[in-house]
């Protein structure tokens, strides 16, 4: 596994891109942050579109740039997907899957029929690519980024400029894509439930500067970060399927010994390893268990940390087994229950979404 | 007949010559922000304004075997440049260096960029991002540069009046043949050449007009 070590001071208009940092490449790492926050900036520059910049730059024993060198990014073999599709106008669809095919960089990456099958071109290849819609020419043109057969694939927003059914069919291709590929990827984003369905790791930029980097499902359970009290911050935690019911139509997620969630029914077999996301609004609390209630999943947690502010709404971290939840509750709320660091509250569940069937990680 | 013929041959040859400084030229200008490249436009525009008078005077001066130019002429070929092929050659690509290099230039500039970073990104060089895309791109301003560079080569008087002379089969082009001809009182003649040029200007820019309509729509549609 090579790594990405980035020493960067690039000054900008109204702030500096100040990033040092080392990056595992491995899986799907999100840059992660709201806009103009430097991500496209530092994407850029990985890729070696920004020249007259001061930094350095390895990519495992080699170097991309330091004072004296600057490595092209024709010579940096990866692959590039903008947030616009960039395709070529002169050429079709094939003519444009080819370009990066006759240039690639080794004889390692997927083939045309692959990448043609996993993106659904096959019926595309022979049209212009102006008569495309928005989301094809995104599809097309992250098969020409696969194409090329890149030691690293770097993503712009993506999904940004589409309409939402596009984004969500896209969303899920890559996620099966994400799967297939051996490549790391570097995934810039500024949308929270694209990042936490894609991503393994996580680096969040504001204003320039690295806020905080690790796993995804850590950083999902910071109460001092400002990922997590956003609206729609969700906490992550990884199931197995442990039983269907077919009577009424769920399947049944083990979260650890004794402690399950029923979703409704998902077409995987035992045993499939799963990432549930949680809303940190769709959780209350109780200090009972509720005997009489619609909802079905109620599991026990202890109160693990008690957010301090004087706003309205409060976010509390939950430990559920070996794993973390977030709540957010009204500060009334954690005042009644006189809530307290330990102590064990039974956390209703009221929405659960399926990120992704994953391998073991 | 000698004069079409030699017509022919100096706009073909200026033409050739006109793309292959031209394109470097204009891609230069077009990519570049450098001082004093305003007055480097400016001189490439001259012949647009100047009496072409004025620029087969300096021309004649300078190609005259006692200047600089003509006489390092003399010592490298061993035959005068006033009033030779070669002096017109090199008067008309002056003369015409605008036609070609302006909408080249233009082109070149509207050429999205973000075309040619997806291209780096894809392993091309800047060599290979030229062939592959900005010259299948910029094809309908390539075509136009040399029609026009064609086209205003044929119908140079001033220059070629200047450091020409007026040798047949050398020196003497249509538009001077049909000056001569007039002034012999030969209006037949005349009205064959004059006829003869109007409609091949006429065909050759329509030619350009409907093939820049055809191709027109190449780019749109595009998401920059």
């Amino acid at each position: 596994m090579s790594s990405l070590l980035i020493s960067l001071e690039l000054p900008r208009d109204n702030f500096t891109l100040a990033v040092h940092t080392a990056i595992a490449t491995q899986g799907v790492t999100a840059i992660f942050g709201p806009s103009g926050a430097g991500k496209t900036t530092l994407l850029r520059w990985l890729a070696g579109l920004e020249p007259n910049t001061q930094g350095h730059l390895t990519f495992g024993d080699k170097i991309w740039q330091d004072d004296k060198q600057f490595l092209a990014s024709q010579q940096r073999q990866i692959g590039y997907v903008f947030q616009e599709p960039r395709l070529f106008p002169h050429l079709n669809v094939e003519g444009n899957l080819d370009y990066a095919w006759q240039r690639r960089f080794n004889a390692n990456g997927p083939t045309k029929a692959q990448v043609c099958e996993w993106l659904g071109l096959e019926d595309l290849l022979n049209q212009p690519v102006q008569q495309l819609s928005g989301g094809q020419q995104q599809r097309v043109a992250i098969a020409r980024a696969l194409l090329s057969s890149p030691q690293l694939l770097l993503m712009d927003e993506p999904l940004a400029s589409l309409d939402k059914p596009s984004r969500l069919s896209i969303l899920n291709r890559l996620e099966t894509l994400q799967q297939q590929l051996t490549i790391p990827i570097l995934y810039v984003s500024h949308d929270l439930e694209e990042v936490s369905r894609l991503a393994d790791q996580l680096l969040l930029l504001d204003n320039g500067q690295v806020q905080a980097q690790g796993p995804l499902i850590e950083l999902c359970s910071r109460l001092d970060l400002s990922l997590n009290h956003s609206e729609e911050a969700a906490s992550i935690i990884e199931a197995h399927v442990v039983r269907q019911d077919d009577d009424y139509q769920l399947s049944e997620l083990q979260v650890a010994d004794d402690l399950s969630l029923q979703v409704t029914r998902i077409n995987a077999p035992l045993e499939t390893n799963v990432r549930l996301r949680i809303p940190a609004r769709d959780i209350s609390l109780a200090l009972e268990k509720p005997v009489s209630s619609s909802i079905l999943n109620i599991l026990p947690c202890t109160v693990d940390e008690i957010e301090t502010t004087t706003d309205a709404r409060v976010l509390i971290k939950l430990k559920l087994a070996d794993q973390y939840l977030l709540a957010r509750l009204t500060r009334k709320s954690v005042a009644q229950l006189q809530l307290q660091v330990g102590q064990t509250v039974y956390a209703q569940i009221k929405s659960v979404a399926l990120l992704s069937e994953r391998e073991i990680s | 007949m000698t004069a079409i013929f030699l017509t022919l041959k100096l706009a073909a040859l200026s033409t050739l010559i006109l793309l292959l400084i031209g394109t470097p030229l204009a891609w230069w200008l077009a990519r570049r922000q450098f001082f004093g490249k305003s007055l480097i436009e400016a001189l490439i525009a001259l012949p647009l304004v100047l009496p072409p008078t004025v620029l087969g005077f300096y021309l004649l001066i300078a190609f005259a075997p006692d200047a600089p130019l003509g006489s390092l002429w003399q010592q490298l070929t061993d035959s005068q440049l006033a009033f030779s092929f070669s002096a017109l050659v090199i008067g008309s690509v002056l003369y015409s260096l605008p036609f070609v290099v302006q909408p080249l230039q233009s082109s070149f500039e509207q050429l999205p960029k973000q075309l040619l970073e997806a291209a780096a990104t894809m392993g091309a060089n800047t060599r290979d991002q030229f062939l592959s895309i900005v010259l299948p791109l910029s094809r309908r301003s390539f075509v136009a540069a040399a029609s026009l560079g064609f086209a205003h080569t044929v119908g140079e008087f001033g220059v070629v009046l200047m450091i020409g002379g007026n040798i047949p089969g050398e020196t003497q082009v249509l538009s001077i043949d049909l000056y001569d001809k007039v002034e012999n009182l030969q209006y037949a003649e005349a009205h064959w050449l004059a006829a003869g040029l109007m409609l091949f200007s006429i065909i050759l820019l329509a030619a350009v007009y409907r093939f820049n309509r055809a191709t027109n729509t190449l780019l749109e549609g595009r998401h920059s």
